[in-house]
C-alpha cells in the first residue's frame, strides 16, 4: 500500500541562537536560572516597555541565512503575531511575517541516490515564549519567564523531503552548519533546536499535494524519524479506508509511539499580523553582508580536506572528529600542543566515544580541555603511565577534567620501571603460582600471561607489561636453571 | 462611502479579544469601527504610485544593543504583578487537558 503513496515533507526548525542575552532587552539567557530571575519589563510585556534588538542575533541570524545559500533581504522588519496564552505575557510574539530577513536556500543533503537540494523558504527572527509547567492537581499551571524573549531563528523548508532518512540527513547538516557557526549548541533533548513536521500522502501518480498535518514535541532524531513514520501510516490508513486528513496540529508521544491531535480551545488561527511599531526596520547592506561573510568558520569539508592533507590520521578518524565542531576544536588544539594527531585521536576514537555512548552524551558535552588531552598523551608516550593507568586517568578527566600530570602524582600512579619492587613482586608471583610456572616450563606460553597479569595487578597497574613480562621470563629462566 | 461592520464581523473580532459584549457595547464598537474605516478610505484616495514605501512611521532604521547583560535579577519587581504565585512563579488555570 505505502508504495503508491508518495510522503511529502516539510520541517520548521526553531533554533535557540548562543547569545548573552535576551533578543530585545539585557537579561541574561543563562540556562537553569531561579525561575522568573532573568526578567524584565521588556520581556514580561509591561505596557510602555521598549524592545530594542540584540545585535548578536541578526549577526547569527545573518550568518545562518549566508551558510545556507539564503538570499539575505536588504530590509527586514518585525511584526506582532496577536494570540492569549500565558506563556507570552505580551499577548503577541515579536516575530516576522511580511519581511523576514532571509528567503530561497537550500541546503544540499547526500542520499543513496546522490545529492539531494533541499529548499530553504525562509528564515526569521523572533521570541521564545515562557514555560509553563502543569501541577499535578490538574488545576493550575506555574508560568517562568526566564525564557520569554530567548532569540529563535526560525528556518522554513520547501516541502522538498520524501522520508525520514531525508530529513534526518537535513537536520544533521543543518545542526552542523549552526554549530560551526557558533550561532547555536542545537540540542534536540535541552530544546535548543526544536523540529514541527509538516506532512502528507499522495497517489505516486498525482502532483497534487495532499492535506497536511504538523507535528510537534519532536526530542530527538530518533523521535523524527518515528513520527514520521506514524504520521505517514496513519495517513494512508486514513486515505484507503475511505476518510479524509484534517489540517491539524498533533503531539507526538515517543513512549506511546503515536500522535494526538492537539485539542486548543483557540481554534481560531488569525493571528492578526502587523507590523511592530515599536522597532524600526532593519537595513542590511553589503557592507555589513561581506563582513559576515568574511566571518564564516571553516566549514566541515574544507576541514576534512585540510586534515588530510595536515594530520594524516585515518579518513574514518576525520568523519568523526569533523562531526562536531567541539570535538574538532578539542583535537586541533590537543595536537597543536603534544604534535601526534594520530594519538589525540586515538583518544577520542576509543575512550571518548566510548564514554560518551555509556552515559548517552554528546560530543559536544565533552569537557576534556586540549591542555590536559595532550599533557596525558606525553605521559603516555614517555612512558610515564602504562596504558591501563592512562585509561583510568582519562576516565577522571572525562567527568571533571583534572590535570593529569598532577593527578598521576597525587595518586601514585607514575609507572615502575626495574626497580627492587618490581623484582620481588614478581618473584612473589612467580612463588605463589607453581602451577603456571610448570607449564610455562612445559611450553605452554599462555601461562606467562597468566603471571603477567598477576603481577600487573600485584602493583596496582603502575608497571609497564612489556617490561614485566621480559622480566618474568628472565626470572623463570634463571629459575629453571637454577642460578 | 460608509463602511458598514456586520454582527458576524463584530462576534469574530470579540471573539479575537476575548471579550463579552453587552448589546449596547456592540453597536458602539459596530459604529466606531465604521467610522475608522471611513477614515482609512480617504487616505486609500491619495495616489502612491511611484513612490518608495514606508517601512515605518519614523525615519529611523538599525537601532541595536549590544550583546551584554544591563539587567540584574527582576525576580521581586516581576512578581509583584502575580495576582497568585508558587515557588516564584505565576499561578494561572491549568493550560492544558
Amino acid at each position: 500500500m505505502t508504495r503508491e503513496y508518495e510522503t511529502v515533507i516539510g520541517l520548521e526548525v526553531h533554533v535557540e541562537l548562543a547569545t548573552r542575552t535576551k533578543i530585545f532587552c539585557g537579561c541574561s539567557t543563562a540556562f537553569g536560572g531561579r525561575p522568573n530571575s532573568h526578567t524584565c519589563p521588556v520581556c514580561t510585556g509591561m505596557p510602555g516597555a521598549l524592545p530594542v534588538l540584540n545585535r548578536q542575533v541578526l549577526d547569527h541570524a545573518v550568518a545562518v541565512g549566508l551558510a545556507t545559500h539564503c538570499e539575505v533581504m536588504r530590509i527586514c522588519r518585525f511584526d506582532r503575531k496577536n494570540y492569549f496564552y500565558p506563556d507570552n505575557p505580551q499577548n503577541y510574539q515579536i516575530s516576522q511575517l511580511y519581511l523576514p530577513i532571509c528567503r530561497e536556500g537550500y541546503v544540499d543533503i547526500d542520499v543513496p541516490e546522490g545529492v539531494r537540494r533541499i529548499g530553504i523558504h525562509e528564515i526569521h527572527m523572533e521570541e521564545d515564549a515562557g514555560k509553563l509547567i502543569h501541577c499535578e492537581d490538574g488545576k493550575r499551571t506555574l508560568v517562568d519567564y526566564n525564557r520569554s524573549g530567548v532569540p529563535l531563528i526560525e528556518i522554513v523548508t520547501e516541502p522538498d523531503m520524501r522520508n525520514a532518512g531525508e530529513v534526518n540527513a537535513f537536520l544533521d547538516k543543518l545542526r552542523l552548519i549552526i554549530q560551526y557557526l557558533g550561532a547555536s549548541d542545537c540540542k534536540l533533548q535541552e530544546g535548543s533546536m526544536r523540529v514541527d513536521v509538516n506532512l502528507s500522502v499522495r497517489k505516486t501518480d498525482t502532483a497534487v499535494l495532499g492535506t497536511r498535518t504538523e507535528m510537534k514535541n519532536l526530542n530527538s532524531f530518533h523521535a523524527v524519524s518515528r513520527a514520521i513514520e506514524g504520521e505517514r501510516d496513519r495517513q494512508i490508513a486514513l486515505l484507503e479506508s475511505g476518510g479524509q486528513v484534517v489540517m491539524e496540529t498533533r503531539r507526538w508521544d515517543d513512549g506511546a509511539g503515536r500522535s494526538y491531535a492537539m485539542r486548543s480551545k483557540e481554534d481560531v488561527r488569525d493571528y492578526r499580523y502587523f507590523p511592530d511599531p515599536d522597532l524600526p526596520p532593519v537595513h542590511m547592506g553589503q557592507e555589513y553582508l561581506e563582513k559576515i561573510r568574511a566571518q564564516a568558520p571553516e566549514f566541515p569539508a574544507e576541514k576534512m580536506a585540510r586534515y588530510r592533507e595536515e594530520y594524516g590520521i585515518p579518513d574514518y578518524d576525520i568523519r568523526i572528529i569533523t562531526a562536531s565542531k567541539h570535538m574538532a576544536d578539542l583535537f586541533e588544539a590537543a595536537t597543536g600542543i603534544c604534535g601526534q594527531p594520530k594519538k589525540v585521536s586515538n583518544w577520542l576514537m576509543g575512550e571518548t566515544l566510548r564514554l560518551l555512548r555509556e552515559r548517552n552524551m554528546d560530543a559536544q558535552d565533552i569537557r576534556v580541555s586540549p591542555r590536559h588531552l595532550a599533557a596525558l598523551v606525553e605521559l603516555t608516550e614517555k612512558k610515564e603511565i602504562t596504558g591501563s593507568v592512562a585509561k583510568e586517568v582519562f576516565e577522571v578527566m572525562f567527568e571533571s577534567d583534572v590535570d593529569p600530570v598532577k593527578y598521576v602524582a597525587e595518586k601514585g600512579l607514575k609507572t615502575v620501571g626495574d626497580s627492587h619492587l618490581l623484582r620481588s613482586t614478581a618473584q612473589e608471583v612467580i612463588a605463589a603460582n607453581p602451577k603456571s610456572v610448570a607449564d610455562y616450563h612445559s611450553g605452554k606460553e599462555k601461562a606467562l600471561g597468566f603471571l603477567v597479569g598477576q603481577t600487573m595487578k600485584a602493583m596496582g597497574g603502575k608497571a609497564d607489561p612489556v617490561g614485566v613480562s621480559g622480566l618474568l621470563k628472565e626470572l623463570l629462566q634463571n629459575g629453571k636453571t637454577g642460578a | 462611502m460608509a463602511t458598514k461592520i456586520t454582527d458576524n464581523t463584530i462576534d469574530y473580532i470579540a471573539a479575537l479579544a476575548k471579550l463579552e459584549l453587552t448589546d449596547d457595547e456592540r453597536r458602539r464598537a459596530a459604529e466606531d469601527m465604521e467610522k475608522m474605516l471611513d477614515y482609512i478610505h480617504i487616505l486609500e484616495e491619495l495616489d502612491t504610485a511611484g513612490m518608495a514605501p514606508a517601512f515605518h512611521i519614523f525615519p529611523v532604521e538599525n537601532v541595536f544593543r549590544e550583546d551584554q547583560v544591563t539587567n540584574g535579577e527582576g525576580r521581586e519587581e516581576t512578581l509583584r504583578n502575580a495576582p497568585v504565585e508558587e515557588d516564584h512563579m505565576f499561578v494561572v488555570p491549568r493550560t492544558v487537558d
